[in-house]
């Protein structure tokens, strides 16, 4: 029999702010969280735009072994789990003592694999890279290092699908539950900042070299747009049975109704109307669902020309003109393996406050874009139910819906 | 002699190594005694030995391998290893 799936907590730790309550705030104001960084710049980055956190102090909440083997991946993902599982009661005793799996997001330790060969050529001796390098060198570093520290039992992976990873990685966790495989999963993506990690894509030049406004670059679905703005951080959603939420009396901030999936099998890089439109399609059939039930469509829309677009006429395939659509990209930059999680994070948010976080910078629309409704300025909205986007590099895409329960 | 271009003694050796030693495992440097067991004082797991053979690398300019750890039981061993390692 299926399982309900229900969100018992989230947590985020983004560009946008440390926690949820911040995060809400930033929403709210149309507040972006893109900034100029001069490290890049001296690097030789063609754009030195990107979105910027704190880096975490866990010193007084972490042992040193604990610490050892996490780099910024870990250490984000740590922090905005931390505050999803104590929004939704759990603690290590609880967890150490149930069925509590992890599959998260995450698709590079670029930094950190960088650093540790760096030292090995400068020593030539590879013992003097130290103990705590492999586990942050590994694309599972953020599933290793967190099953360890809050003592895990369950299903246990990391989930690596370019940009919908994060998106994927609630679907993984959405299908264990509702096969009655797992009680509770937490699910998430993280997203490391630092140039080692992006010095590929900038050279591609899809980023935005809008440097002189830096919180007017990430303008997704304007038709001035030059570019998108890679950003990062983690965000975390803890999945639950309905029946075990209920019965351990959590929080319920929504229900997972849907989960859709498409590949292009078509350019690695472009994206494809036609596979957006199945993943679309799909989700709303699992979520019985029609498509005037939507109240919100959080966009996957990253601020270039093609991906854009292609979006745009997607949703207006399916959903016509009059959905309500805004890409939080616009104000966070794309979060990239993150990106599918926080953006769930931030519709919830959404969900919770009744309103709509605006899609700023959208002064001028393009052909596609003028056939949608998007959102420019914040709006007060009662949502009951959303649909979040997230397309990846080779063609994954990736279509989750979530509702007031 | 010199240690990382810094004149030491043997006994300014000794509280350099309590200063690392407490300040990379986070310990009281007051517990890093010749008497102390260095496995239990410093609680060190299989992989903490990488990270002790890096410290002494790094701070003491002297390479220790995991065969040189076989004979060692308290910090007075250590000292013992690595004033033969200086050949002070």
């Amino acid at each position: 029999m299926s399982q309900r799936v229900v969100v018992t907590g989230i947590g985020i730790y983004s560009c946008l702010g440390q926690n949820t309550g911040e995060v809400t705030q930033s929403l709210y104001a149309g507040k972006s969280g893109i900034i100029f960084d001069q490290q890049r710049k001296d690097f030789g980055f063609r754009s030195a735009l990107t979105g910027m956190v704190q880096e975490p102090d866990l010193k007084n909440q972490l042992s040193r072994r604990q610490r050892l083997g996490m780099h910024q991946p870990a250490v984000y993902a740590y922090v905005a789990t931390k505050e999803a599982l104590d929004m939704s009661g759990l603690d290590i005793d609880f967890l150490e003592k149930s069925e509590t799996g992890i599959i998260f997001g995450n698709d590079s330790t670029a930094a950190s694999i960088i650093e540790a060969v760096d030292r090995a050529k400068e020593k030539k001796d590879t013992t003097l890279i130290g103990s705590g390098a492999i586990f942050q060198n590994m694309n599972s570093t953020v599933n290793m290092n967190l099953s360890t520290i809050f003592k895990l039992k369950g299903i246990n992976f990391t989930l690596s699908a370019a940009c919908a990873s994060g998106s994927h990685s609630i679907g993984m966790g959405y299908l264990m539950i509702s096969q009655g495989l797992q009680e509770r999963v937490i699910c998430g993506g993280a997203q490391e900042i630092n140039p080692s990690s992006m010095a590929s894509f900038d050279g591609l030049g899809t980023f935005s070299v809008r440097e002189s406004e830096p919180q007017k670059a990430s303008r997704p679905f304007d038709k001035d747009r030059d570019g998108l703005i890679p950003s990062g951080g983690a965000a975390t959603v803890i999945l639950e049975s309905y029946e075990a939420a209920v019965k351990r009396g959590a929080p319920i901030l929504a229900e997972l109704i849907g989960y859709g999936f498409s590949s292009n099998g078509d350019h690695i890089s472009n994206p494809n109307v036609d596979g957006q439109i199945r993943s679309l399609k799909m989700a709303l059939k699992q979520a019985q669902v029609t498509t005037n039930e939507i109240d919100y469509i959080n966009a996957h829309a990253t601020s270039t020309v093609v991906g854009d677009g292609s979006e745009a006429k997607a949703i207006y395939d399916v959903f016509g003109a009059d959905v309500p659509v805004s890409s939080t990209k616009s104000m966070t930059g794309h979060e990239c393996w993150m990106a599918g999680a926080s953006e769930i994070v931030y519709s919830i948010l959404m969900m919770q406050h009744s309103f709509i976080a605006p899609n700023i910078n959208f002064e001028n629309p393009d052909e596609d874009s003028a056939r949608i409704n998007i959102i420019p300025e914040t709006r007060e909205q009662h949502i009951n139910c959303f649909l979040s986007n997230s397309f990846g590099f080779g063609g994954t895409n990736s279509t989750l819906i979530l509702k007031k329960v | 002699m010199y240690i990382n271009d810094v004149k030491m003694n043997w006994e300014e050796v000794i509280e350099e190594t309590r200063d690392f030693l407490s300040e990379e495992f986070e310990i009281d440097r007051n517990l890093i005694l010749p008497e102390n067991n260095l496995k239990d004082t410093l609680d060190l797991d299989s992989l903490d030995y990488v990270d002790l053979v890096v410290l002494i690398e790094e701070n003491l300019n002297i390479k220790i391998t995991g065969e040189d750890f076989k004979e060692i039981v308290t910090f007075g061993d250590f000292f013992k290893l690595v004033r033969k390692k200086l050949a002070l």
